[in-house]
This record gives structure tokens, sequence and C-alpha cells, in this order.
């Protein structure tokens, strides 16, 4: 393993990214940081800017007038860079798949790594992902 | 517009966490507010177009992901309005769990709001503890739904689970529980002196402002404009128990604070009542429906944020509608800020965009440019990074926190 993963896992830096979601998922993702499931425990914790990200969590269908902006995220953070698609709409587009608006999902603008299933996914099945992926990078 | 004014400050463009994405332009001369500006159009994900396509009890399940916060405001308000094409009244054990439903769903949402509030404001104690009492609620909600947003328990004529009896005890004690924290956390914030000497005359809104705007929910409510759908134009249970529309009169943070933390109680109460009446009896929980006529209804619902409104048509022979039309509440509310922060500063128009409840949407994207530099001067965290060093400025003036944190938290 080299040094840019070792030193990945340590600490996930995330941020937080919508593509035109109903809001649900990125609820879950704050409360994810709050006491009942404090992720910082895990050394997880919401990063201000993409510059400084290790992990994007994204969410949402990725709507027409936001596909430059997600690309221009994903080009700011540093690489290795994972990102994790939160929820069905992200995944696959969700109810949301024959709209006029489509033009994701995410793994159409942007490399996806993670897919977290659910509408919204539980926080549990949020942390669940997370640290299955970094078992898989050990 | 705007030539001369120096800095543009832009907000959005789109906000993840509300029914209606946004865009704001604030105009800045140094540190005062003096023009507002509203795009709106992002976010848009085209569900009224969608919901044409869909089947009518598919729809339900549409709408109810316009928003995750009042995410069944939209249900009840649709299949209000399909009820009011067909001309059917509901079974009554349904109208008590539509109303258990929705009155739960203002008591997190609530909840969520004073925890971002606290947080912009740099309490943020406030903000961990009010998301923390607000699991017990989401429990309840997995309890009755099996999911914990998103509940999918509406139905065109009825709502799709019963309550079981046995559950019933569970939920009450859960219910006293979360009524206790959030006593204390009402008393807490109502005695802060810190908090009152930053909110109060800050953002505010006359009566003569909320009738110009057509502003709704608890922001017109705070103002002294007593309009809440539940009582104006009774649905489902909120006629059949006993509660009152709370109101303040001076229309700042505030009472717009006090006014939704209020509700809460009143929310509470309705729940209490709604589980008594249904607790040890049967009963029907659906009417069925199999054809949906020609005809047009319209459904409203007070959400937490305010007023929601559905229209439906049907034309008779087709399966979904021909035309599904949908007013959210923050889509007058957030006009008002023409009102509201013109005239304030650049540290407190975070609290009070936050104020009408649009809230931590704009988390990360909000961001202040220069316009003859056309560079960026502030980000999101550093407008919330004022919004927290005026309080602190506050703290020191005042010299001393509310009794009561001390002893709390
Ligand atoms: S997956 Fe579901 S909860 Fe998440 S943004 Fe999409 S509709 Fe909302």
């Amino acid at each position: 393993m080299n040094l840019k993963l070792k030193s990945l896992k340590k600490s996930l830096w995330v941020y937080h990214v919508s593509g035109g979601s109903c809001n649900n998922c990125d609820i879950e993702i704050l409360d994810l940081l709050t006491p009942r499931f404090d992720v910082e425990r895990f050394g997880i914790i919401l990063a201000a800017s993409p510059r400084h990200a290790d992990v994007l969590l994204c969410t949402g269908i990725v709507n027409k007038k936001c596909v430059e902006r997600i690309k221009e995220i994903y080009e700011q953070t540093p690489k290795p860079c994972v990102v994790v698609a939160v929820g069905a709409c992200a995944c696959s587009g969700g109810i949301f798949r024959d709209g006029y608006q489509m033009a994701g999902p995410f793994d159409k603008v942007i490399p996806v790594h993670i897919y977290i299933p659910g509408c919204p996914p539980k926080p549990e099945a949020i942390i669940s992902g997370i640290v299955k992926f970094l078992k898989e990078l050990k | 517009m705007a030539e001369n004014k120096k800095v543009v400050v832009p907000i959005g463009p789109y906000h993840p966490l509300l029914e209606e994405p946004e865009f704001f332009e604030l105009y800045c001369d140094g540190e005062e507010v003096v023009d507002v500006e509203w795009i709106a159009g992002y976010n848009h994900r085209g569900i009224e177009k969608l919901s044409e396509s869909k089947h009518w009890d598919q729809v339900t399940f549409l709408v109810e992901r316009i928003c995750g916060i009042c995410s069944t405001s939209h249900p009840i308000a649709y299949c209000n309005a399909v009820e009011d094409l067909l001309g059917i009244e509901i079974p009554e054990r349904a109208k008590y769990i539509r109303s258990i439903i929705g009155e739960l769903e203002r008591l997190h949402s609530h909840l969520l709001w004073v925890g971002l509030a606290g947080h912009f404001l740099g309490y943020n104690t406030v903000f961990m503890w009010a998301w923390k009492y607000r699991e017990g609620i989401l429990d309840m909600f997995e309890m009755i739904t099996g999911n914990r947003n998103h509940y999918a328990m509406l139905m065109i004529g009825g709502v799709r689970r019963d309550i079981e009896d046995e559950d019933i005890p569970i939920l009450q004690n859960t219910l006293s529980e979360v009524k206790g924290k959030i006593q204390m956390l009402t008393e807490a914030i109502l005695d802060d002196p810190v908090l009152s000497a930053r909110l109060k005359g800050i953002g505010t809104l006359t009566k003569e402002d909320i009738k110009n705007y057509g502003a709704v929910g608890p922001v017109a409510r705070a103002s002294g404009v007593d309009i809440d759908v539940r009582k104006d134009d009774p649905y489902a249970a909120y006629n059949l128990v006993d509660w009152k529309v709370i109101t303040a009169n001076n229309g700042d943070v505030f009472d717009k604070a006090v006014v939704r933390l209020l509700e809460c109680f009143e929310s509470i109460k309705i729940i209490e009542q709604c589980l008594s009446a249904i607790k040890g009896k049967k009963g029907e929980i659906r009417k069925e429906v199999r054809e949906i006529p020609e005809g047009e209804g319209i459904g409203r619902h007070e959400a937490p944020r305010g007023e929601v409104f559905h229209y439906v048509r049907s034309d008779g022979n087709t399966s979904s509608p021909v035309r599904h039309k949908i007013r959210a509440p923050s889509y007058v509310n957030i006009p008002t800020f023409k009102a509201s922060c013109i005239g304030e500063t650049i540290s407190d128009v975070c609290i009070i965009l936050a104020g009408v409840d649009p809230c931590y949407c704009c988390t990360e994207r909000i961001s202040v440019y220069d316009k003859e530099k056309k560079k960026k001067i502030y980000t999101f965290e550093e407008l919330v990074k004022k919004s927290i060093e005026k309080t602190e400025k506050i703290k020191k003036e005042i010299g001393k926190e509310g009794k009561l944190w001390k002893k709390l938290f």
C-alpha cells in the first residue's frame, strides 16, 4: 500500500455534494455527525472545501444545471479521492430517472467507487458502506 | 440594478435541502445589506411533469420525494386534493393516523431547525442536543411506518398501515420523554440573555409585510397573523382534537424561534389526543378507490413551514393526473427577505435567512464576491464565523450566560 492510501484511511475528510436531491439523504449525512451516530469517532469529519476532501459524498440526481459544477468539484479534490453515491437517486436516478432534468446518475459524470442504495439509506448503512470500503483498502 | 452598490453576495445557486432551491444575491454597502435579489429554478427535478406520467397511486410516493424534511406534507396535500376530486370522506381512524404523522413531522422539522439556528449562532451544543432529541421522534416514525424518513404512510382514501395497540404505550412514553427534553431546550433558549440580545429586533417582519408578501406558516404567525390551514380549513383529525394556534407579535427572528418551539408542545398535545382516540379501537384505515373520474380537486396541508397546496386534474380515462400543480410554503416565504434583510448587517443575514427556515440548505453554498474585482471574499463558513463572532461579542458585553445553560449542559 502506498503512502497516500495509508494516510487516507486514517482519517477521512468528507465533502458533501448535492446534485439536486430531495435533501433527505443530505439530512441523513448530517445526522451522522450528531451524537447518536457520531462518525467523528472513526476520524471522519466534514470538510469545508472540496480541496481538503478525501471522500465526496454525493446525493441526488445530477440535474442539468449542476453537471459542470460537479465536474469542477471533482477536479478540485486531491487524488486519490473516493466518490460515494449515497441514495437511490445518486446510484441510479431513483424515482426521478425519467425526468427531463436528469443528466446523471453520478457515475455518468464522475467516477463512482461506492454505491449505497436506499431512499434514504439509513445512517448505519452509510457508515457500514464506508467501513467496508476501508477494509477493502487494507 | 445595483450598479453603484459595491459588493454582491451570491447565496446559492442550488440548495440541496429545500423544496425550492434558490439563488440569492445580496447587494452590500460595507457591512449593510442594501438589496436582495432572488433567482429560482435550480435543483429542479421536473416533478410536476413526472407526475403526469405516473399512476395516481405512485404519485403519492413521488410527491413525498419533493422534500426530505416535510416529506409527508406533500402526500397529505395531494391525497386531500384527490379526495376532493372524488368527493369522499376518509375513515375516522385514518384521519387520526394522518394527524399523528403530520404532527410528528412538525416536531422533527422544528427540532431540526432549532439545531441549525443554534449552529449558525455558534451554539453548537444546541445543534447536537436538538438533533439528538430528534432521533427519538425518528424512532417513533420507524416504529409506526417502518422508515425513518419518507414514511410512505399515505394513500388515496386513507393510510397504508395501522398503528397497533401494543405500540401505543411505547409511543406515548417516547413522546413524554421528548416533551421533557423540548421543555428543557425551550426554557434554556428563552432564558438566555445572549440569545435575546442577538435575535430580538433583527429581521423584523410587520403584519403589513406578511400581508404584502403573502407569507405563511410560522413566519406569518410570528408577526401576529394567525393563519393556519389546520384551523382555517380543517382536514384529517384537526377539528376532532383540542389545540390552539400559536402566535407572537414582534415578527423578529427571536419570535420565529419562540413560535416554533411552542408549536412543538401543541403538536405533542395533538398526537397524545390522537393516540388515545385510536387506542383500543378497531376500524377501517382506508376506503377503496378504484377509478378516478373526470374532474379537478385541490388539497391543502399545514406543513412545518406553512401551507402546501396541490391541485390535480383528471380527464377520467387515463390513469394519471393530466395536470398536477404544487405550491410549497417557502415559495412565498422566501421573498420576505426583501423586507427582512435590507438594512441589516452581513453577520445577521445568516440567521435571518435561517429564520424563515430554508436554513442550512445554504451550507457551503454562500459566498461573497467583490463586484469590481470579481474575487471571492467570504465563504459560507466565514459568514457563519461572522455570526458566531457577533454572538461572542454580545456574550462578553453582557458578561454572563443564561443560568440554565450552565445547569443543563
Ligand atoms: S435517494 Fe431518496 S431520499 Fe435520497 S435524495 Fe433521492 S429521493 Fe431523496
